[in-house]
């Protein structure tokens, strides 16, 4: 005989080798509600105050924010103004990037709710205030890449993270998008959100659709997630492609986008399978719509398009001009519909995205990125951050990561914007270093660094008009005259974080203009 | 010279309003408000103070709101409201 019974001591024996208990039967009973009902009494589900509460936060501690509303993200200022009600004091504030709308932090860093910020960008009267000295703990800058590679390393632990989604389940299965007839809102991507996700110590998923689970295909898996708040809007979506983000019609960035695409036509790497990242700016925009048309009449195809997506490679990508669209942001609506229809539209983390420490971040093989500037200096600095006037007025984004980690960086720059000079003897602030600069692009004439001698030579050869950066300068000199010096303070506002974690800059305070 | 109100240039990005109004014989007086104050401030009023002394205005008051102007533009703007403000058209007399 072998019974269970007469094994029972085989069984406490077996336990006791591995420090295990004997399994015991125990008194509760089978839950045998239907699950739909079930569901929605989720452990997880909870109201705003009770998951901050429950997730264990205290004053000092690090929240972080994404940016996938851009100008429309109604979460940040929402649990801000929730934990000041709170009482909360001296949170560590990291956002993957800030813009005009959160202005509100104003308030709450002089009332001492928020005492520090992370982030890749600042905007309007926040970064104002922020470049004139409102905080006593300068702001730490990184890029996308620097970003997810500081989460993943432990560089930047986030204690609790609060994820704006426009669809999770009560497990908190959640996405950027909403397949349900309620749909409310809807981002795209949450490639920035998800390195949060997966490392933060305690993870709230705010939503304004709760859908029933299972809520797949999500971006966000249940497994990262402990809390999930239901609310009446995380974000407005008309506002996505707002800010940095726009159609141009200026005849200016139409000629520098025509001139950018034809260097990237004559430098060798416009070949069949060739891979292509462009930024945020009006002239780098349209400079895929002029490679559009020479990729049809050589009938030359992209394997794939990367970074921010726009509804211009969305339309290629439905062309069969591009193959795969890699999408750590949707920069439009077009896109993040894209994104949750089409399977090759694939979402990607930001360390996936341009972590210079993974090899397989799609950075690294990527042929072509189209990059704009504020400036641009005789050694082919680029600083995308801080404005000619001393005032932080920009984002870092992917631009250091993905100049660093392409075969081609091209940037694309006017020489003036209005009287303001933007090739300039040295850039305000250093994001991105030279050496990782290829091509700068401007209305007269285009720069190649001298590190790259093959890329000049192939471009003068089809004609193209290669000049000296430093002939550009004093090109901008001759129009403008001398610029007087910033009046910079001496108190460090801001820490510019080089991708690879070293600190490559400080921007100081700067006095407001007496004018 | 005698000066009436007058106003030249628009508010669009790259350009210069000037306003320009009478002053009693007490000078000069230059209000800037300007996006590249910090680095050209000083140049801006240099440029609209010979301007108007070149044209023989030597008493006006002068409300400017600079929009990143060149000074040719700051220059030609400056002449057309003074032109309006002294009613003395220098391009024919």
């Amino acid at each position: 005989m072998n019974t269970i019974y007469e094994r029972a001591a085989l069984v406490a024996d077996a336990a006791q080798r591995m420090g295990k208990h004997v399994y015991s039967p125990g008194t509760a009973g089978k839950i045998t509600e239907a699950r739909l009902e079930f569901q929605k009494k989720s452990p997880k589900l909870a109201t705003l105050e009770e998951a901050i509460r429950r997730s264990g936060l205290t004053d000092g501690m690090t929240i972080s924010f994404h940016h996938h509303f851009r100008g429309g993200d109604k979460v940040v200022n929402m649990v801000v103004d929730k934990l000041a009600q709170m009482g909360f004091r001296n949170l560590h504030l990291a956002a993957s990037s800030l813009s005009d709308v959160h202005s509100p932090l104003i308030g709450h860093i002089r009332n001492g709710v928020i005492s520090r910020i992370s982030t890749s960008g600042l905007r309007g009267e926040l970064a104002q205030c922020i470049s004139h000295g409102l905080m006593d703990e300068p702001v730490v800058f990184r890029s996308h890449g620097g970003r997810g590679s500081a989460i993943a390393s432990g560089d930047l632990h986030i204690d609790v993270a609060f994820l704006g989604t426009s669809s999770s389940d009560p497990l908190g299965n959640a996405c950027g998008y909403s397949r349900s007839p309620n749909a409310r809102s809807i981002c795209g991507s949450l490639g920035y959100a998800l390195p949060d996700a997966r490392y933060a110590d305690k993870v709230v998923v705010i939503t304004d659709d709760l859908v029933p689970y299972p809520n797949t295909p999500n971006s966000i898996s249940e497994h990262d997630v402990d809390f999930v708040v239901e609310v009446d809007s995380v974000g407005d979506s008309s506002k996505i492609a707002s800010g940095a983000i726009r159609d141009t019609k200026n005849p200016r960035d139409i000629l520098l986008a025509q001139q950018a695409a034809r260097v990237i036509e004559n430098s060798g790497y416009f070949n069949d399978g060739f891979s292509i990242q462009t930024g945020s700016g009006g002239a780098s925009l349209a400079a895929v719509k002029f490679l559009r048309e020479s990729m049809i009449e050589k009938g030359i195809k992209a394997s794939f398009a990367l970074g921010g997506i726009t509804a211009h490679m969305v339309r290629m990508h439905q062309e069969g001009l591009i193959d795969r669209l890699i999408d750590v942001q949707s920069f439009d609506k077009v896109a993040a519909e894209s994104l949750m229809t089409d399977r090759s539209h694939k979402e990607v983390s930001s360390c996936e995205y341009a972590s210079a420490d993974e090899p397989g971040s799609a950075v690294h093989y990527l042929d072509v990125v189209i990059l704009s500037a504020l400036e641009a200096d005789v050694n082919f600095n680029v600083n995308v951050l801080v404005g000619s006037d001393g005032i932080i007025r920009g984002a870092i984004g992917g631009h250091p990561d993905t100049a660093a980690d392409s075969a081609l960086s091209v940037i694309v720059c006017p020489l003036l914007r209005g009287r303001i000079p933007c090739i300039v003897d040295e850039v305000t602030t250093l994001i991105t270093p030279g050496s990782t600069v290829d091509v700068i692009v401007t209305e007269y004439g285009i720069a190649v660094n001298p590190a790259r001698p093959d890329l000049a030579a192939r471009l003068r050869e089809k004609g193209m008009n290669v000049v000296g950066i430093e002939w550009l300068r004093d090109k901008a000199r001759s129009i403008i005259g001398r610029a007087a010096p910033l009046p910079f303070g001496n108190k460090v506002v801001g820490v510019v974080m080089n991708r690879d974690g070293s600190v490559m800059d400080v921007i100081k305070n700067i006095e407001p203009a007496d004018d | 010279m005698g000066i009436k109100n007058a106003q030249a240039g628009t508010l669009e990005s790259g350009d210069i309003l000037v306003r320009i109004s009478p002053n009693d014989g007490n000078g000069i007086e230059i209000n800037l408000d300007s996006t590249v104050a910090y680095q050209f401030g000083a140049q801006i009023r240099s440029v609209i103070d010979s301007t108007l002394r070149e044209l023989g205005v030597d008493s006006a008051v002068v409300y400017a709101t600079d929009k990143g102007a060149l000074d040719c533009t700051i220059r030609a703007r400056v002449t057309a409201a003074a032109v309006r403000a002294t009613g003395r058209d220098v391009w024919n007399d």
